[in-house]
């Protein structure tokens, strides 16, 4: 009825009571919250507690045991135009046969059947979202010449291309370098800004993320968990995630830090 | 005493032999043959599935001596196993290891079948000299329809499903997530490479069909990784391969195969070579990650 009404963006994500199974065996149950639109959340949790099975309801190529999901205020799977994804091994096989700038086409045209021309605007789309990741500079290249962080950036275009409301990252650090890293997460956190998408980033390392976080699903003891990032941010919710002693350490120049200590 | 050691020498009457209607079909077939293979080598190659293709080959082995024993079209034996065990590849290999375990079983199977049903019908073992190495020389009218029906099949299919089969060959992940049927596109192509490959068979034989339908593509690829362009270049070096093949065949009296093969062969062996000399110089070029990178502390 009124303005306020027709607006409100829907939460990026609304769990309620939602279980996973896999394979018969419960992955994790009781997954009952929102994460509202427009943040950068971690997605954590130790090796098996389910994190590629929550990237997989949400993407609808998992259907919840029980409970309901909502992605972006539909079902799981019918919004998955508006989902940008990048996985953790990015076109690893077959990068010897296709260019940097076709391979981002694909995440604009990939899904149209039928022969068709590509269009000058989907050509310049290309070309921009090259540029915004700071990859515009190879955009002819082969897949396969290029180096772990030029293809993360290439991945992140991709994503990108199609308008996104909604980017989803798996491990987006491992592999690379310490430089490399903090340039991912700079343009991650710029993308943001810029672009208002949620940003989900699954990450086992937190430390380079923390400057950017605004919360985190965490999965723990076969549960799922949603809460802001200073409550994730504690010595012994840590520590009992990751199985080891954790110790957080905040510097007075307002840095953020956690380290096993175990 | 050196003329006679081997029955290859010049043939002055090439040209009519060239021109006959028997070199005719084995023209017109081989080129149906090496543009379908242009169009399928490339995804064979992007979608990690030469193994297969190879393997596919040897399946409709025991299909073509199997139809013979049955008193059926040696095609359609061939057809329906290498379609057949194209889906049932498909069906095994969601994960890269099984897939090649189960290809190459299948393939040593389907190959000891060949021989069998070959050795239960003693009259014709010319089929299976003919499966294993082909005989474009052999391609009568009817084949040539067929082999024009499932060119057309191929090549609509492949326009139909091009863009998604790309997607799903690059990038399963990120296909998948965008809502892409990858399983049905996978069933769907390797079908399309069973039905290639009843073709190539005939044209060049089981055991040398992967020279002409992965190594052009592969070439191709190394000339260029646009997409499109390397289908174009990979059937283009098909073609000419099938044609000089054939051409010095009538010249020299030797089998047309072998010619196709070793055509395709050295053109692949010298690009590589060349690519060899000429890329890793572009590599080095523009190697680091950023032109205006910072230094690179993480490294030391």
């Amino acid at each position: 009825m009124s303005l306020s009404d027709h607006e409100p963006a829907a939460p990026a994500l609304a769990l309620d009571d939602v279980s996973v199974v896999r394979g018969g065996r419960l992955i994790w149950s009781e997954g009952t919250f929102e994460v509202p639109a427009g943040g950068i959340v971690a997605i954590i949790g130790s090796n098996g507690s389910g994190k590629t099975s929550l990237l997989q309801v949400i993407l609808g190529l998992l259907p919840a045991a029980s409970g309901s999901v909502k992605v972006l205020g539909k079902p799981p799977g019918e919004v998955n135009a508006s989902i940008g994804y990048v996985p953790q091994n990015y076109a690893s096989a077959s990068g010897e046969a296709i260019r940097v700038c076709d391979a981002i086409l694909l995440g604009l045209n990939g899904t149209r059947w039928a022969f068709g021309r590509t269009s000058r605007e989907d050509r310049r789309r290309v070309a921009e979202v090259l540029d915004a990741v700071g990859a515009g500079g190879f955009a002819r290249r082969r897949l396969s010449e290029l180096s772990g962080g030029q293809r993360q950036r290439v991945a992140i275009a991709e994503a990108l291309v199609a308008r996104p409301k909604m980017l989803i990252l798996d491990e987006p650090l491992a592999s690379l370098d310490l430089r490399n890293q903090r340039e991912i997460v700079q343009l991650l956190d710029r993308l943001h800004d810029d672009l208002g998408v949620t940003i989900l980033v699954v990450a086992h390392d937190l430390n380079p993320l923390l400057g950017v976080l605004s919360s985190a699903i965490y999965l723990l003891d076969g549960h799922a968990h949603f809460d802001v990032l200073d409550d994730v941010v504690d010595e012994s919710l840590l520590s009992h995630l990751y199985g080891t002693q954790i110790q957080v350490i905040r510097t007075p120049q307002g840095g953020l830090y956690m380290r096993s200590s175990g | 005493m050196t003329t006679q050691v081997v029955a290859m020498g010049y043939q002055h009457n090439w040209w009519q032999i060239l021109t006959s209607p028997f070199m005719g079909n084995a023209l017109i077939g081989g080129t149906i043959v090496a543009l379908a293979a242009g169009l399928i080598g490339y995804f064979v190659i992007v979608r990690n599935t030469a193994f297969a293709a190879h393997a596919l080959a040897h399946i409709g082995l025991p299909g073509a001596t199997g139809a013979v024993l049955l008193g059926v079209p040696v095609a359609l034996g061939l057809g329906v196993f290498c379609v057949g065990g194209a889906l049932v590849i498909g069906v095994l290999g969601t994960r890269r290891a099984d897939r090649e375990v189960a290809t190459g079983t299948i393939l040593a199977l389907a190959t000891g079948f060949g021989l069998f049903f070959n050795s239960l019908a003693t009259k014709s073992s010319s089929t299976m000299t003919n499966v294993l190495f082909g005989n474009l020389l052999a391609i009568s009218h009817e084949q040539l329809i067929t082999f024009a029906v499932l060119l057309l099949v191929l090549a609509a299919s492949i326009g139909f499903i091009y863009r998604p089969l790309l997607y799903t060959s690059v990038n399963v992940e990120v296909a998948e997530a965008k809502g892409l049927p990858v399983r049905l596109l996978s069933m769907i192509f390797m079908a399309l490479l069973g039905l290639a490959v009843t073709m190539a068979v005939q044209a060049v034989g089981t055991l040398l069909l992967f020279a002409l339908v992965v190594t052009p593509a592969a070439t191709a690829i190394m000339l260029t990784p646009k997409p499109p362009a390397a289908m174009l270049v990979s059937t283009v070096i098909s073609v000419i391969s099938v044609w000089l093949g054939v051409g010095l065949s009538a010249m020299f009296n030797l089998p047309p195969s072998f010619l196709i093969i070793t055509i395709a062969c050295t053109v692949w062996l010298v690009v590589w070579v060349v690519e060899r000399r000429v890329r890793p110089a572009a590599k080095t070029a523009s190697g680091s990650d950023r032109p205006s990178a910072v230094g690179d502390h993480a490294h030391h």
